[in-house]
């Protein structure tokens, strides 16, 4: 956990609502799946995104509008100095994944993946990506991904992209030792029951601090209650009750 | 140089920053932000005799200059807390501990007491919990109730006895008299106000528990005038709560008649907040001209 400060030096649009805002400073080595916690002038509580790529002094997210926190986050111009938390929650587990991985998403939840595939092919390991989204004009870093993976399949619920249906609908023939996925909650339920090895599922909560000391964000789990900014935000598929 | 030490309720601080119970955990996380060392004192998070995993989620809301809370006392209960987090905690902060403990039914408060005061330097009574045995009405919302709880902690705390009172109250002085009578070395103001809000969109309380208690910057003039009627009416120390976010906020809760001030939701979006009060405190005495910090206690008529 480092409190820093860093400038925006890119805050564009990338798909409907969504933007992908760069940032430089002093950024410590960040394991994909943790988190940032950004302090947004004029609202009290900071906002959560995950890290969706870091490169040595550089912080990539990808966030999409759906407040007034986001909607102010959109007209951040480039040069601006924000107050940033980095370094947060504990990030997927890149090591266990011997030879091939599957990567789940759903929406936002894509995000975090991107810096996990990145993690992934590094070492050697072959990802398919299974990102589902509303619409076509909702998916982002399509490049980004196809430089990393070896497979992707998007499923769109209207169709206008990869398959018509929901993401968890096209998992049974690929071939993986271990899955990683972050998405919506009814997404990661039906990620939880069709896939049929271990894997880590990221969640969302609302949070107070980010940081651990609040206790705002617990979720029960078969061990007892756990942080989601602080044991989370990445638990273990057995971990999760619902 | 100023004078930054008070002393309360015997206990002599160094300064009079202490982070509120509920807002800094048992300090470990807070330890990796900065040395602990130079806060006056910490409140640990508030503990119940049993463990509790708290209310439904979501527990947060936030609020124009504050927040709403609806935690419900999540917490590992007493026998952990005594045995493994305060010693933790004694490893790396080596200044007193205000241990907050609560309950909901007088002798949950008295066994959660026993267990947790040896360890502590100053125990801090939150009576703001609902009473089971009585229709879940919260022990500080009458005078009553508040001595009721007090005199049976008293009974078995062996160290000074800070009373936190709720603010959801029509008459806070009625209620500080009654805990002072009963035997309680000082009163800390303010807990949370009951507040609420809705999701627009989805037509839905934001917190599940549809209600949950408000803090932050908001609630400063409120804990203010409360510290301020409770100093003048009783003749026990006050400890001030409630929106404190500057050394300048210390100083105003210390006019009005806090003898030590407690910062809560602040630590929750500035990790470095108390630290940062700590190290401001000397310039805005100096700019003030105020020596010695105790010189100021209570200076409002
Ligand atoms: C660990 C984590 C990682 C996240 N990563 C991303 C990401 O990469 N990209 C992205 O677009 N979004 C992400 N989110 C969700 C993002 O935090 C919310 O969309 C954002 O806080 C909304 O702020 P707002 O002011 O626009 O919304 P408002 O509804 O106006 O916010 C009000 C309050 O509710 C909180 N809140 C609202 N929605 C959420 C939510 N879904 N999750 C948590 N808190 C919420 C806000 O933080 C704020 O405190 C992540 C959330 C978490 C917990
Ligand atoms: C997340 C959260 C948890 C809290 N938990 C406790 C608690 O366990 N015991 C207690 O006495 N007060 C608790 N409080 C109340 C604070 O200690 C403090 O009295 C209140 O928030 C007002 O101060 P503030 O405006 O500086 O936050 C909690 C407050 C918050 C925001
Ligand atoms: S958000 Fe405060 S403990 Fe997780």
């Amino acid at each position: 956990m480092l409190n820093i400060k860093m400038k925006v030096v890119e805050n564009v649009a990338v798909a409907n609502e969504v933007y992908r805002m760069n940032l430089v400073g002093n950024v410590p080595q960040l394991v994909p799946g943790s988190f940032v916690e950004l302090s947004v002038p004029g609202f009290y509580l900071r906002r959560p995104f995950s890290v969706a790529a870091t490169a040595e002094g550089r912080l990539m997210l990808i966030y999409k509008v759906v407040g007034k926190g986001t909607a102010a986050m959109k007209d951040f111009p480039v040069g601006m100095e924000l107050d940033v938390i980095v370094g947060l929650g504990n990030g997927f587990d890149v090591a266990r994944a011997r030879r091939s991985a599957l990567l789940i998403g759903g929406g936002l939840g894509v995000a975090p993946l991107y810096q996990l595939a990145v993690a992934l092919k590094k070492r050697g390991v072959d990802s398919t990506l299974c990102a589902g989204f509303n619409s076509a004009n909702d998916i982002f870093l399509k490049e980004e991904f196809a430089d990393v993976c070896t497979e992707i399949r998007y499923a769109t619920m209207d169709g206008s992209c990869g398959m018509k249906g929901l993401v968890t609908e096209q998992l049974l023939d690929i071939e993986y030792d271990t899955f990683y996925s972050c998405g919506p909650l009814p997404m990661l339920k039906a990620v939880q029951a069709a896939t049929h090895t271990p894997g880590q599922l990221s969640l969302e909560a609302r949070m107070g601090c980010g940081y651990g000391v609040c206790m705002g964000c617990t979720i029960l789990t078969v061990s007892g209650p756990k942080r989601v900014c602080k044991e989370g935000p990445v638990f273990e598929k057995e971990e999760l009750v619902w | 140089m100023v004078d930054t030490t008070v002393n309360l309720c015997g206990v002599k601080l160094q300064n009079p920053v202490i982070p509120a119970s509920g807002t800094f955990g048992f300090g470990a996380e807070m330890s990796e932000f900065y040395d602990l060392d130079l806060l006056g004192s910490i409140s640990i998070k508030g503990t119940t005799l049993e463990p509790r995993f708290g209310n439904p989620t979501p527990r947060i809301a936030e609020c124009a200059e504050g927040m709403l809370n609806s935690v419900g006392l999540q917490n590992p209960g007493a026998e952990h807390v005594a045995k493994v987090e305060i010693p933790q905690l004694r490893q790396r902060f080596h200044q007193p501990v205000i241990g907050n403990i609560c309950g909901f039914s007088i002798d949950g408060y008295r066994e959660c007491c026993r267990l947790i005061a040896p360890q502590v330097d100053i125990v801090e009574l939150n009576i703001s919990c609902p009473n089971v045995h009585n229709g879940g009405m919260a022990f500080g919302t009458t005078a009553d109730g508040a001595a009721a709880v007090v005199q049976a902690v008293r009974d078995v705390c062996d160290r000074p006895l800070l009373v936190k009172l709720s603010p959801n109250v029509t008459d806070i002085v009625a209620i500080a008299k009654a805990c002072e009578l009963a035997g309680a070395d000082g009163i800390t103001l303010i807990n949370t106000l009951l507040g609420m809000r809705i999701d627009l969109r989805r037509r839905q309380p934001i917190l599940a528990q549809k209600m949950g208690g408000f803090s932050g910057p908001a609630v400063f003039p409120v804990a203010l005038r409360m510290v301020y009627q409770v100093s003048k009416a009783c003749n026990i120390p006050v400890v001030g709560c409630g929106g404190v976010r500057t050394a300048e906020d210390v100083v105003e809760m210390m006019m009005a008649g806090a003898t030590a001030v407690e910062v809560g939701s602040e630590n929750l979006r500035n990790p470095f907040a108390c630290k940062e009060i700590v190290e401001n405190l000397p310039a805005v005495m100096n700019d003030l001209k105020i020596s010695k910090l105790t010189d100021i206690i209570g200076i409002i008529e």
